[in-house]
């Protein structure tokens, strides 16, 4: 440890203020990247749901076409 | 070389071996940077001119290592995305630009921070600072112009040969920068790097280097991951993965 | 194919380029003005005094010049690409690359070799000193071919995008910063009464691998951008 206490060690010799900023900054910058990346990934999940909602509701449907075609006809 | 790299030019086989990759990098990226951090911060000897704000090299000096690794890999993915045209290369671009941007973001912002204590100024027009304002200019281009397309596959190879065009401009740049500087430095310059450091800043700062560089791989690889399942939505691997069932019935 | 019909090629493309080039003047004729109108503002702006006037007037009359690069930059393809030509441009028997340096010494032609023209204008409206005149328009003379080849990429990328004004201005003009550094340390130089010799050459050095490379960009981009 090269300071004697945790208040120096914060205080870092008068320069506290520009150590923990940059420190404090860079690593916001990169978990936001990382929670950016997370979100994305929910939200592709979420694509993909309503994506396949999509594709019953539309087969629903023609199968529903087709059988009143099929009705009509008879 | 091709029997290696064909399996993984499709996106489900990539997405799987990155997905075996991921844990592995991001847990050597969360320890090396915890130990390089806290070692630097805490542990490493105050410097005998600049004292304890010299610890903001830790942060600086490997996200400025990696900001311009990251654009000499993107420039690598645009090359064998145009020439060879696979895609993964191309989603790649995509995926590096916004990690490179962020980095040389970090890099601008401790450069800054540093020069307050160090110049007396929050902006100093020093040859390094200045050169990561432009290139954070390019990185942002390069995404300004991969999103600017409709069409996903046009924006891709558009900024594919920005990025090329880019990486021939890079070393240009930089040497033009430097030499502006020299030209009309005050007497303000001070060097962020020592030439000789001794073991004791050394070390964490090496530690503190290899861990930036697992984030950088730990991050493309968490976005190259993304960016191939919203490509390949349509298709039922990706489907699955995302945890929606297939093969239902309807 | 033999070589003779890849010149008249190229040739003729080039002829045809001129041709509706000047028959729209006023898009020749507007950048210019730009630049004139800019270089007017900044003594508006800081003052008519000459000691402030001649130390910023290489770096106005360049950064104007830039931004007139951007201004004309969509002439270069915009209309080919509309009209369907540009497809045809591509399917021609003759290299894209050397069809691509063509249309890049025709846009020169109209829009950097003016500039330079114009040069003593805009340095006596800045009083710059006589002396660097000379400078001055060597280095724009070296220095707008650059110009127009990296606008001519800029615009190719951009061209299918229905308004890519402000991105190509954001692709391009942190490319152009090596540009203005030499130019602006070469009038510099020569203020101060030392050669200017060593900074013209490498804009020279920059002019020729900028021609030999943009060209095959430009094409790349003209490819992707048709397709």
């Amino acid at each position: 440890m090269a300071f004697d206490s945790w208040q120096e060690a914060i205080w870092m010799g008068g320069y506290g203020f520009y150590v923990w900023l940059s420190f404090g900054v860079s690593l916001l910058a990169i978990g936001v990247l990382v929670v950016h990346g997370l979100l994305t990934r929910k939200k592709l999940a979420t694509m993909a749901v309503q994506e396949k909602q999509r594709k019953q509701r539309l087969a629903r449907r023609q199968q529903q076409e087709r059988e009143l075609r099929s009705a009509t006809t008879e | 070389m091709w029997k290696w790299l064909h399996p993984y030019a499709k996106g489900e086989a990539t997405y799987k071996l990155l997905g075996a990759w991921l844990p592995w990098l991001s847990g050597l990226a969360a320890v090396l940077m915890t130990v390089g951090l806290v070692w630097g911060l805490f542990y490493a000897p105050p410097d005998y001119q600049q004292g304890d704000s010299y610890r903001i090299i830790f942060i600086h000096v490997p996200a400025a290592m990696f900001s311009m690794g990251a654009y000499t890999g993107m420039a690598i993915a645009a090359l064998i995305a145009l020439v060879w045209q696979i895609r993964t290369a191309e989603w790649a671009i995509a995926a590096i630009a916004p990690v490179g941007a962020v980095l040389t973001f970090v890099a601008l912002f401790t450069g800054a921070v540093w020069g307050k204590p160090m110049w007396g100024t929050w902006w100093e027009w020093d040859a390094r600072l200045t050169s990561e304002l432009i290139l954070l200019f390019l990185y942002i281009g390069v995404l300004a112009l991969y999103y600017a397309f409709n069409d996903a596959r046009t924006g891709a190879k558009a900024a594919a040969i920005l990025s090329l065009v880019g990486v021939v401009n890079v070393p240009i740049i930089h040497f033009s920068v430097y030499w502006w500087n020299s030209l009309h430095q005050g007497a303000t310059i001070t060097k962020f790097e020592k030439p000789s450091m001794p073991p004791e800043m050394l070390i964490p700062l090496l530690i503190s280097i290899a861990g930036f560089l697992f984030l950088t791989a730990a991050l493309v690889t968490q976005r190259l991951r993304n960016e191939i399942l919203k490509q390949e939505l349509h298709r039922p691997w990706a489907q699955q993965q995302l945890g929606v069932e297939v093969n239902h019935g309807v | 194919m033999n070589n003779a019909s890849t010149w008249q090629l190229i040739s003729c493309i080039m002829r045809r380029d001129l041709a509706v080039a000047l028959r729209r003047r006023s898009d020749i004729i507007n950048p210019l003005l730009f630049v004139v109108i800019v270089v007017t503002l900044f003594p508006l702006a800081v003052g008519p005094g000459p000691d402030i006037l001649g130390r910023i007037a290489t770096g106005v009359i360049w950064v104007a010049a830039l931004l007139s690069a951007l201004l004309g930059s969509e002439r270069l393809f915009r209309d080919d690409f509309l009209d369907g030509s540009l497809e045809q441009l591509v399917l021609l028997p003759a290299p894209l690359p050397a069809l691509a340096l063509g249309k890049i010494i025709v846009h020169w032609l109209l829009s950097g070799l003016p500039l330079v023209i114009l040069a003593p204008l805009c340095a006596l409206l800045l009083k710059l000193p006589v002396d660097a005149w000379g400078v001055l328009m060597l280095t724009l003379l070296v220095g707008t071919p650059m110009l127009s080849a990296m606008t001519a990429v800029g615009a190719a990328l951009t061209v299918s995008l229905g308004r890519g004004g402000a991105l190509l201005s954001l692709l391009l003009l942190p490319l152009f910063i090596p540009l203005l550094i030499f130019a602006a340390a070469a009038v510099e130089s020569t203020l101060v009464g030392t050669s200017a010799y060593g900074q013209v050459l490498l804009l020279a050095g920059l002019m020729l691998l900028t021609l030999t490379l943009a060209p095959l960009a430009v094409a790349a981009a003209i490819r992707v951008s048709v397709n």
